[in-house]
Formats: structure tokens, sequence, C-alpha cells
């Protein structure tokens, strides 16, 4: 609890690339309260996958435009 | 702030108010009469109904001053909701070990009751608070 997720996300640029879309309009599109798109984007919730898919169908985009992970690639590197 | 952490606060505020008033009364008595004479059970089922209503109406109050937010659950709404309801049941767990051991003690009935009420009131208080934190810094 309160530990930050590891996912983030381009909502807000999105939001904004978007007409200036407001969190209440994302929040009615993805059919979700203002605030969780609140925590999403302040990185104190992850969605679920389903979820996450809605978030990019709203900005018509693919989900990894909308989320990303880093990846272990350099990890894998170092300990190889 | 969500519908549902509004409902949560209102909750733990009742839970917290009656339970306390509930205590003030009656073990105020403690020590002037024999227990077996406090007369709890009335203030007892007092206590658990005032604390649903006033919860009710807790929520209500919540739904008429922000219309448009009435009743809105989502997935996250549910996923804090189950934590703190997880974290609740373990604390309840853990609580009820106290009436267990009065009643093994062969205790008055009193002690007992007030031990399952006091068990029922610190679970209620623990997982409202985790679903606060959780609204507030994050599941």
């Amino acid at each position: 609890m309160g530990k930050p997720t590891k996912v983030t996300n381009a909502i807000r640029p999105l939001r904004f690339a978007n007409d200036e879309m407001t969190q209440a309009e994302l929040a009615d599109k993805v059919g979700v309260t203002r605030q969780t798109i609140i925590a999403i984007e302040q990185g104190r919730y992850s969605p679920s996958l389903e979820m996450a898919f809605r978030i990019a169908r709203a900005f018509g985009v693919p989900l990894d435009e909308v989320f990303r992970y880093p990846d272990n690639e350099e990890k894998r590197r170092t300990k190889s | 702030m969500s519908f549902e952490e509004k409902g949560t606060w209102a909750y733990m505020i009742v839970v917290i108010v009656v339970s306390g008033i509930y205590f003030a009364s009656v073990l105020s008595q403690v020590g002037q009469v024999s227990v077996d004479e406090i007369k709890y059970i009335r203030p007892l089922i007092t206590a658990i109904i005032a604390t649903i209503v006033a919860t009710i109406a807790g929520y209500i109050v919540a739904a008429i001053s922000a219309p448009s937010e009435a009743d809105k659950k989502d997935e996250r709404d549910k996923d804090i909701h189950r934590f703190g309801e997880s974290v609740g049941f373990t604390a309840l767990g853990v609580m009820n070990l106290l009436p267990l051991g009065l009643a093994m003690a062969e205790v008055e009935q009193f002690w007992i009751a007030n031990a399952i009420f006091l068990a029922g009131i610190v679970a209620a208080t623990i997982s409202s608070i985790t679903k606060i934190v959780a609204y507030r810094r994050g599941l």
C-alpha cells in the first residue's frame, strides 16, 4: 500500500493533445470516477488490463503509447 | 473525494462516535454496581442500529452534496474495498481472541458481549483507516 507503481503513463500529455480533454471527460469515456483517473495519472493506482485498454481506446492510440513499463533488458545484459 | 471514500469516512466517524458514546455510558457504571446489574443489551442493540442508520444518512448526505457522483463505484473502489475488508477481517480474527479468552475464563456475559462488540468496532475502524489510506496514498 502506498508503494508507487512502476507503470508510467502518458495520460496527461494525451489529454492535452486531445483538445485539452478534462479528467472528468476521460473518466466518462472510460466509465470510471474522476478520482480514479487522477490516481492513475499520479501513479497511485495501476489499472486493470481492461481499463488500460479502455483508456487507450478513448485516445485512439495503442496501449503502449499510454502505458509504459521499464524493461529489464539492461539488467539482463549486466547479469550475462 | 469519490462517493465511496466519503461513505468510508462517514462509516468510520459514525462507528467511533456511536461506540464511544455506548462505552462511555455503559462502562461508566462498572465499579458502581455489579456487572450483572448493568443493563447493556438495549444500549448495545441501539448502538448497532444507530450505526447502520447514521451511516446510511452519511451516504445520503454525500449523495445530496454531489449528486453527479452519487452511487458511482468503479474497479478502484472495489479493489480498495476488498483490500480494506481483508485487513479488517484479519483484525477481527485477532481481536476475537479476547472474547474467546474471556469465555474460557468463564467471566460474566457482560464482558464477553462487550469484548465481541469491541472486536467489531476495532476491526471496522482498522478496515476504514486502511481504505482511506489506500484512497489517499495509493493501493
